[in-house]
């Protein structure tokens, strides 16, 4: 772990300490009642030409907590992000970083915190979007050069930097172009961009879903060390709940634009409250041999009366447990944790600080149904 | 219904190559040739059969050959590939040598007797036609069905893959679709003509986990139903975990070990199964260090003297690196291309715990021909001084041309005999 103690910001810390930290802090992003939309921006007196891709998401994410977004195409995950750094406005809701509300952010206060570098995004498939005629050097730097305020040497300073951090070395790579790297290269070379600002925050989309499973777990391990070793705060969105598993503290888990469930990752992944979740779990291919629930049992029968869309949960017309309670949709409820003292000790680093949350009207009784 | 394994034993049973029932399809002794004038071999002496009704999953990572190989059994390999040896036989009524077809016979195989599916169905689709149209098409032209009768039967196979409203899917649009819609209507259109084999290439690969279930359950389905012989080809163990009754894993062109999937993953017989499987199960579980695979494949088509997993692998020795690795019987019905006998490993240089930090900075191959996922290499960052224990590195390139060039048994224990090699 030499490579990653030279760095400042992160001073020698020892994991232990980054997880007493990170329990004691508040969220250095805190996003609440987040609802986007596309299309024609609803009006006061008319709604319709626009779609609703988010509603009413609340999330925390603390300095050294990985947490995971897991959603499947259209879920509305990438929106998310994309609010969140501010690619995309609102309709409503907060995000708060450190304190101050981005949304309200504008003009000179806007772009001075973009230039920052303290909120970085590593866009999904950076695999494609490196441009193939610049070196490893001059992509790692390019953040840099839009914030504008460090010389030229402390600039290349900065990129053997990042370089380094992702394992990379500089001296024999970074004169290369993407072309002449391997994939895993390409992949830390992207994370090597995002971190030559020194962001605080780094929202990953789909960070691994081009890699094999070696380089994935290259990767995770990675970012693993970045969150204890230098505080960094991570939120990794991914469809893959694999690469969620090994790493991520806390995940909360996205279905059309609602976040339908969140909590702990071994709770939610191990014992998921909402049906949904219990799809995705039991849905994941698996090389582990326990036995555990079908997929087949939690899908709707075909010969059920087809669910009205747009009607109450979101979930219903694919939930096997819908039921009349069900027409109206069902808010986020905070659930009882089991003490995260006691039951903590594998991972040593969930916050036990953030409570789980449920979406779903029969969140209590769903089980007992599959007898 | 997804089934486990265990459930499959009569498919098992006619796996055994030399066993009552012929098996649909046998590959024996395949070398695929890639780049046109300096050509170098992708895949090299790979055997392998598939029983009726069994479904057999082909593992690798992307440069391993496994595309390629199912691509030679279709006879669709890309540009600058050729079958260079082996033979493919298509087994049932009328046995068809694959290799020695000619452009007019394959219209009567593929299709017909082997149907496909790929990664990408919307690339397989004519976008300015309904799908119902497309797959009335297949029915008239390979089952001669009149035009009503292929419409009734196009009806009756989307409600068989599972599509609801079939009457309404007939009249839609790719574009109309989502892409687990289009993965089922390619899967009518694959068993339209009551194929033998079908053959399934990463085809769900690209899908939703919730989607991607939802097909390999459809696959076990038609399998049971109609005796349809599956081929699986994907990069991920664990889509053929619990839906194949054996799995061929593939590395750097060859097949390295072959068996029923239970047995293989309880105890893999190769150190790169092995390795696979490690990588796999560390991230689901979520516990401990996220393990990886040192080092990178050898570059397509590279001439080792000795076993092509030996740069990255924990056991390697001497005799490895002496010659050929030809396959050994593990125990019956299960091969492995490595010279360490099964069990305990001696003298393991690594444990589980440092597998994953081993840099190796010189096993770095990005390969000209497709960079992007080729050859990934998985060197560690945090790497303290790894390279002592990798002796191997370094000297075994540049060597003579005759690995895999058949049965060789040198520095096998248990050599093979002819005709039921991996
Ligand atoms: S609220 Fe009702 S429909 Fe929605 S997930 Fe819960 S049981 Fe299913
Ligand atoms: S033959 Fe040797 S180097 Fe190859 S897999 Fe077996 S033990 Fe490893």
């Amino acid at each position: 772990m030499t490579t990653v103690s030279e760095v400042p910001p992160g001073t020698g810390e020892s994991p232990t300490d980054a997880t007493t930290r990170q329990q004691r802090q508040e969220p250095l992003l805190r996003v609440e009642g987040l609802s986007v939309s596309y299309g024609r921006r609803a009006t006061a007196r008319r709604r319709e030409g626009s779609t609703r891709v988010l509603s009413g998401v609340d999330l925390a994410v603390r300095p050294g907590e990985i947490v995971g977004i897991i959603g499947e195409t259209g879920s509305g995950k990438t929106t998310l992000a994309r609010a969140v750094v501010g690619l995309k406005r609102p309709d409503a809701g907060r995000i708060a970083f450190d304190g101050r509300d981005l949304t309200r952010l504008a003009g000179r206060g806007l772009r001075a915190f973009r230039r920052s570098g303290q909120l970085q995004y590593m866009f999904q498939d950076p695999l494609r979007s490196l441009d193939p005629e610049s070196t490893v050097r001059q992509t790692v730097a390019e953040p840099l050069a839009v914030a504008g305020t460090l010389t030229r040497d402390e600039r290349e300073e900065r990129v053997t930097e990042a370089l380094t951090l992702v394992g990379l070395d500089a001296g024999e790579l970074g004169a290369r172009t993407p072309g002449l790297i391997s994939g895993g290269q390409r992949q830390r070379v992207a994370l090597a961009r995002a971190l030559v600002t020194r962001p605080r925050l780094l929202l990953t989309d789909e960070p691994v879903s081009a890699l094999d499973a070696s380089n994935r777990n290259l990767v995770l391990s990675l970012l693993d060390r970045l969150r204890r070793e230098l505080g960094l705060a991570v939120v990794v969105i991914s469809h893959d709940l694999g690469s969620l598993a090994g790493i991520a503290d806390r995940v909360a888990v996205l279905y059309r634009g609602r976040l339908v469930e969140q909590g702990r990752t071994a709770d939610v992944l191990e014992r998921p409250r909402h049906p949904y979740t219990a799809l995705l779990t039991a849905s994941a291919p698996s090389v582990r041999r326990e036995p555990r629930l079908l997929p087949a049992l939690l899908r709707v029968p075909a010969s059920r009366e087809p669910w009205p869309e747009d009607e109450g949960c979101v979930f219903a017309p694919r939930c096997r447990f819908a039921a009349p309670e069900c027409r109206d949709e069902p808010a986020a409820t905070v659930v009882d944790e089991p003490d995260p003292s006691g039951t903590d000790t594998d991972t040593g680093t969930a916050t036990g600080t953030e409570r789980a949350t449920v979406a779903c009207h029969r969140a209590a009784d769903w089980r007992a149904e599959l007898g | 219904m997804s089934r486990p394994p265990e459930t499959a034993a009569p498919a098992r049973t006619a796996s055994a190559a030399h066993g009552p029932v012929p098996p649909v399809l046998s590959v024996d002794g395949l070398h695929v040739t890639v780049g046109g004038p300096e050509r170098v071999e992708a895949v090299r002496e790979v055997s392998l059969t598939i029983g009726p009704g069994e479904a057999v999953g082909l593992v690798g990572e992307s440069g391993s050959g496994k595309s390629l190989t199912c691509r030679s059994v279709l006879g669709v390999l890309p540009p600058g590939c050729a079958v260079a040896d082996g033979s493919i036989v298509l087994d049932g009524d009328e046995p068809a040598e694959l290799t020695a077809l000619t452009p007019k016979e394959w219209e009567s195989v593929r299709g017909r007797r082997l149907g496909a599916v790929f990664q990408d169905p919307a690339s397989y689709l004519n976008p300015s036609l309904t799908v119902g149209r497309q797959l009335s098409e297949q029915l008239r032209v390979g089952r001669g069905l009149s035009r009503t009768a292929a419409h009734s039967r196009a009806v009756d196979l989307f409600a068989a893959v599972g599509l609801h409203g079939p009457g309404a899917i007939y009249h839609r649009y790719p574009h109309e679709l989502s892409g687990g819609m289009l993965q089922r209507v390619l899967i009518a259109i694959a068993i339209a003509c009551e194929p033998e084999l079908l053959i399934a290439d990463e085809a769900t690969t690209a899908l939703d986990v919730v989607v991607q279930a939802e097909i390999l359950e459809l696959l076990q389905r038609l399998r049971s139903e109609q005796g349809l012989a599956l081929l699986l080809v994907t990069h991920d163990l664990a889509v053929v975990a619990r839906s194949c009754d054996r799995i061929l894993v593939m590395y750097a062109g060859e097949i390295v070990e072959e068996g029923p999937t239970a047995d293989v993953l309880a105890a893999p017989a190769h150190p790169y199964t092995e390795a696979l499987l490690r990588v796999a199960s560390t991230a689901e579980a979520g516990t401990g260090a996220l393990e990886t695979i040192p080092g990178g494949a050898p570059e397509t088509g590279a001439e080792l003297p000795g076993c092509r997993f030996a740069e990255r692998c924990p056991y390697a020795d001497a005799e490895c690196l002496a010659g050929p690795v030809a396959t050994r019987l593990v125990e019956p019905g299960r091969r492995a291309r490595c010279v360490r006998p099964a069990g305990q490993p001696s003298g393991r240089r690594q444990d589980a715990g440092a597998a994953a930090s081993a840099e190796n900075p010189s096993a770095e191959n990005p390969s000209a021909e497709n960079p992007s996922a080729e050859n990934p290499s998985a060197e560690n960052p945090s790497a303290e001084n790894p390279s002592a224990e990798n002796p191997s590195a370094g000297n075994v390139s540049g060597a003579d041309a005759t690995a895999g060039t058949g049965a060789t048994t040198a520095g096998t224990p248990e050599p093979e005999p002819e005709g039921s090699r991996v």
